[in-house]
């Protein structure tokens, strides 16, 4: 799958879960970009995606993310 | 059942005119996406919880300090939610030797929990029991040392329900039931848990919300009092019309097993009060020969309180059955395997459960029991009777045919009541009767165990309870009434509900007669009363104004020195 295909795939995940059709993600978007996205919606965010792309993250993963770019490399290398 | 994201959505809703219930959560994990599931299935269920949240793990210091904010927010219902997590945390802590008594030192915890909460406020508590956490220390041997936490863990489990049973206001939210149906793997998520403090995983989060909510529904009179079933292929296997009584699957014929244990499962259903009917397109004495000849047949006639079989639509038939009941389509259950019967009583009656039951007759059960249909927070010894009852209601309709004048009628009947002030035998009852009716209540309050004993006690209040008996049969106690004394010349009727069963009776007007006549003797001119409309109670709209009540300042009034007795035929029971 091509990073371009699981950004698309990410921002539905978003849209869905935090009930805003007018998000876009980008790479570099990160927390403080996007105004639902905090730690609460965040373990949302991540049970959806894993349930999107039939993943799983470990609990390192997690944490380390420092925007939607380090995401999708955790997803890329499971796929 | 809907997903987190689906309850989440819920929350920007509406919430006018559902039902308010101030909820306070008190978790030792953290609780936020459990508030928001919860206020989110509530919505679907017509509650609008206003939920306050405790801070992170301060179940204890909001409980045993008397300035908190838990006693400020004076809530209805404490939700405490002790995860099992923590609990293993706990345990772990501890010295060997101290091991063995961890279940119970948790246990006297919650007890003083209870007991300072019921203390100070009135609410009832629902507790998260523990699911199973297996540390895999003592392996199977676990279960034969009571030092292991496996142990201590099933018998804190136990020793809840134990609890539970003695303690009115205290009722047990099974999580450990959910977790043997969904598995730990769905309950449970490390990865999450590790990141957020969040022992539940969003997965789950949607069951133990739902479950929390029976509770929640069931303390608040909404509840299921009546199963209708069908008959071919639902109960046995076959059409009795077309195979024959010697050819139906029960017992050891066919897949009769599926039956059988089906019918047992609705047969527990009657004994602990559900109204069984029967709705089924057939000849009447065909439908009711294997209930009255059948050697394997579980259900007779006698577990059946209304048996309706003939070629009419089975929409019209439910609303007979609901007629001779008295009861709100909401309270019924309609199980039927087939499709478009299913669909047309759903389509035409509005409330009613219709379960989708699946095409094999072998998994009914195993689809019926997680649907939790019959969630209850009390059972009493009028609930074994229930079906008797209605049989019996069922004579006297016929009775009652043969006269044409209604007080011929009455007089006929030869009833008379029991009126007693509330006391510890009928107590049970009295709470019970609060939670279920909804029709024929002035007020509408719900009262639990707890809360009846306290207006027992309380010297401003006094208490009735009627029962009806005639001779053909005991209905129990039908009608609770409580007054509170409002001033030296006025009582208050806080509480006038009946049991839809002895309608048309001249019960009213009894229980007008005694109640006014106590007043008068205890020095009280007026006696006020009050209608909440509800969206049940319609029929009592014009209840004190059909008795002789004024309307004054948006009360009902009447002079009890100017009153004279109302016509009934009913009398005292020494």
């Amino acid at each position: 799958m091509e990073r371009s295909d699981i950004l698309h795939g990410v921002t539905e995940v978003f849209k869905d879960n935090l009930d805003d059709e007018n998000i876009i993600l980008a790479e570099n978007t990160t927390a403080d970009d996007i105004e639902e996205w905090d730690s609460l919606t965040h373990v949302q965010l991540v049970v959806a995606v894993e349930k999107k792309f039939k993943i799983r993250f470990n609990a390192k993963e997690i944490q380390s993310w420092k925007n939607v770019g380090e995401m999708i490399d955790s997803i890329s290398v499971k796929l | 059942m809907q997903t987190f994201a689906q309850l989440k959505k819920n929350i920007k809703k509406d919430f006018n005119g559902l039902t308010t219930v101030k909820v306070a959560l008190l978790g030792d994990s953290a609780t936020q996406l459990l508030s928001i599931a919860l206020r989110g299935t509530a919505y679907d269920e017509g509650f609008d919880l206003k939920i306050w949240e405790a801070d992170f793990n301060q179940i204890e210091r909001q409980v045993f300090d008397d300035n908190s904010e838990l006693y400020e927010y004076q809530p209805d219902i404490v939700i405490i939610f002790h995860s099992a997590h923590k609990l293993l945390s706990k345990y772990n802590k501890l010295k060997p030797e101290d091991r063995i008594l961890f279940a119970q030192s948790r246990l006297d915890l919650l007890e003083q929990i209870n007991n300072k909460i019921q203390q100070r406020l009135k609410s009832k508590i629902i507790y998260y029991n523990y699911n199973e956490i297996d540390d895999g220390v003592f392996g199977n041997y676990a279960n034969k040392t009571n030092v292991s936490f496996l142990f201590q863990l099933r018998k804190l489990n136990f020793e809840l329900m134990q609890f539970a049973a003695t303690h009115s206001n205290f009722f047990l939210s099974d999580i450990s039931s959910l977790q043997n149906l969904y598995g730990k793997k769905t309950l449970f998520q490390s990865a999450v848990y590790v990141n957020t403090e969040m022992v539940f995983s969003i997965d789950i989060l949607p069951a133990v919300a739902a479950q929390t909510l029976s509770l929640i529904k069931a303390l608040y009179g909404k509840f299921k009092k009546c199963l209708v079933l069908d008959l071919d292929n639902t109960i046995w296997g076959g059409i009795i019309g077309d195979d024959g009584m010697e050819n139906i699957q029960i017992g050891s014929l066919g897949i009769g097993k599926a039956f059988t244990e089906f019918q047992y499962w609705i047969k527990k259903m009657q004994q602990r009060g559900i109204i069984i009917a029967v709705c089924s397109k057939n000849t009447e004495s065909v439908a009711k020969e294997p209930f009255e000849k059948h050697p394997d047949m579980v259900l007779r006639m006698d577990d059946i309180a209304v048996f309706v079989a003939n070629w009419e639509n089975k929409a019209s038939n439910i609303r007979h059955i609901q007629s001779v009941l008295n009861i709100g389509f909401d309270s019924m259950v309609f199980l039927d395997d087939n499709p478009f019967e299913r669909n047309m009583v759903r389509e035409n009656i509005p409330g009613i459960t219709v379960p989708e039951l699946p095409e094999d007759p072998a998994e009914y059960l195993e689809y019926l029991y997680p649907l939790n249909l019959f969630e209850t927070i009390s059972f009493s010894e009028e609930d074994t009777e229930r079906t008797r009852q209605y049989q019996v209601e069922a004579k006297r309709t016929v009775l009652q045919k043969s006269f044409t004048n209604e007080d011929d009628f009455l007089k006929n009947l030869e009833m008379v009541s029991l009126v007693e002030p509330f006391n510890k035998f009928n107590t049970p009852r009295v709470a019970q009767l609060s939670q279920r009716s909804n029709q024929f209540n002035l007020r509408t309050v719900r009262y639990t165990e707890a809360d009846i004993e306290a207006v027992g006690d309380d010297e401003n209040y006094w208490s009735f309870a009627f029962t009806l008996e005639d001779k053909f049969g005991d209905n129990g106690l039908i009608c609770v009434i409580i007054l509170k004394k409002e001033n030296e010349s006025t009582i208050f009727i806080e509480t006038w509900l009946m049991s839809c069963r002895v309608l048309k009776r001249g019960m009213e007007n009894f229980v007008l007669n005694t109640i006014v006549q106590f007043a008068k003797q205890n020095g009280f001119t007026i006696l006020k009363g009050e209608y909440i409309p509800t969206s049940k109670n319609e029929m009592v709209k014009d209840h004190y104004k059909n008795l002789g009540f004024t309307m004054a300042n948006e009360y009902w009034v009447i002079d009890t020195t100017t009153y004279t007795d109302k016509k009934n035929f009913i009398h005292i029971k020494k």
